[in-house]
């Protein structure tokens, strides 16, 4: 028997929930970055858990999916560009003393 | 059967790796485990008949996404500091905890209408037609170029030396 609708649900909590724990508690910019890639990797399974379930033929969840990957590359590139220009300026990229915009 | 055990497999593989993305204190080492959750991922789609997106999925993230964030790991001489945590462990712990037990209670409580159609199998042209075709989402794909380029313009940007 295939696995079900609610096994690949609970699949994608579980590690959307594993990245969400990374991007709160690292101190590291780059591994916060990283965490918050494995977020979207749990939110596209669901996705396309619901496009094979629920509408397989219309496959409207894999189009999202399709638009999912893109803003995260654009997301990651911008990302690590800001942190790299950071880098340059203060010489950490430690999330606890870039406090910048922090009362 | 085979697909339980290839989804049991490949989600064990998942989990497991982006849990020691969490672990591990050393950042190369996490970025690697980064690209085995990725292919998980990928698997993943395959056992949901999806394999345009598992293609995708594998040139884009890992291909893509994880050298640069390896190559950035690399310019910033983070792997000397390793990767610490701050002192929100135990507050997340529980938040993240709560928020995994409110979506897996909402998931079991919902009875969801599963079509019993089967997958349209190969995904690559029906999802062109939805992507491309006259009704699809054809305006969102120009807005996706548009974002690429505005991306890359803003990298240049940042990364300009200011003479």
């Amino acid at each position: 028997m295939a696995p079900g609708l609610e096994q690949y649900l609970v699949l994608s909590a579980v590690i959307f929930s594993i990245g969400l724990f990374g991007a709160i508690t690292k101190r590291s910019a780059v591994v916060i970055l990283i965490c918050i890639e494995i977020m979207l990797a749990g939110v596209n399974i669901a996705l396309v858990a619901f496009s094979r379930f629920i509408t397989p033929a219309e496959l409207t969840g894999q189009s999202f999916s399709v638009f999912v990957i893109v803003v995260a590359a654009a997301e990651v590139a911008v990302g690590l560009a800001i942190i790299l220009a950071l880098y340059r300026q203060r010489h950490t990229i430690d999330t606890d003393k870039i406090d910048l915009l922090k009362w | 059967m085979g697909l339980q055990i290839a989804f049991w497999i490949l989600s064990i593989t998942a989990v497991a790796a982006a849990a020691g993305v969490v672990w591990q204190t050393n950042l190369f080492r996490a970025a690697l485990l980064l690209v085995a959750c990725f292919l998980a991922t990928a698997g993943i789609f395959v056992t949901l008949s999806a394999d345009f997106l598992a293609a995708a999925q594998v040139i884009i993230n890992v291909g893509a996404v994880a050298v640069l964030i390896i190559m950035s790991i690399m310019l910033t001489r983070e792997v000397t500091r390793g990767s610490p945590s701050n002192r929100l462990g135990i507050p997340a712990f529980w938040l993240t905890g709560i928020v995994t037990a409110a979506i897996i209670v909402a998931v079991a409580k919902t009875s969801w209408p599963v079509s019993p159609v089967p997958p349209a199998e190969p995904t690559s042209s029906a999802l062109a037609l939805i992507l491309m075709g006259g009704n699809g989402f054809e305006l969102v794909i120009h807005m996706g170029a548009l974002l690429l380029l505005a991306t890359i313009i803003g990298a240049i940007v940042l990364l300009k030396e200011s003479k």
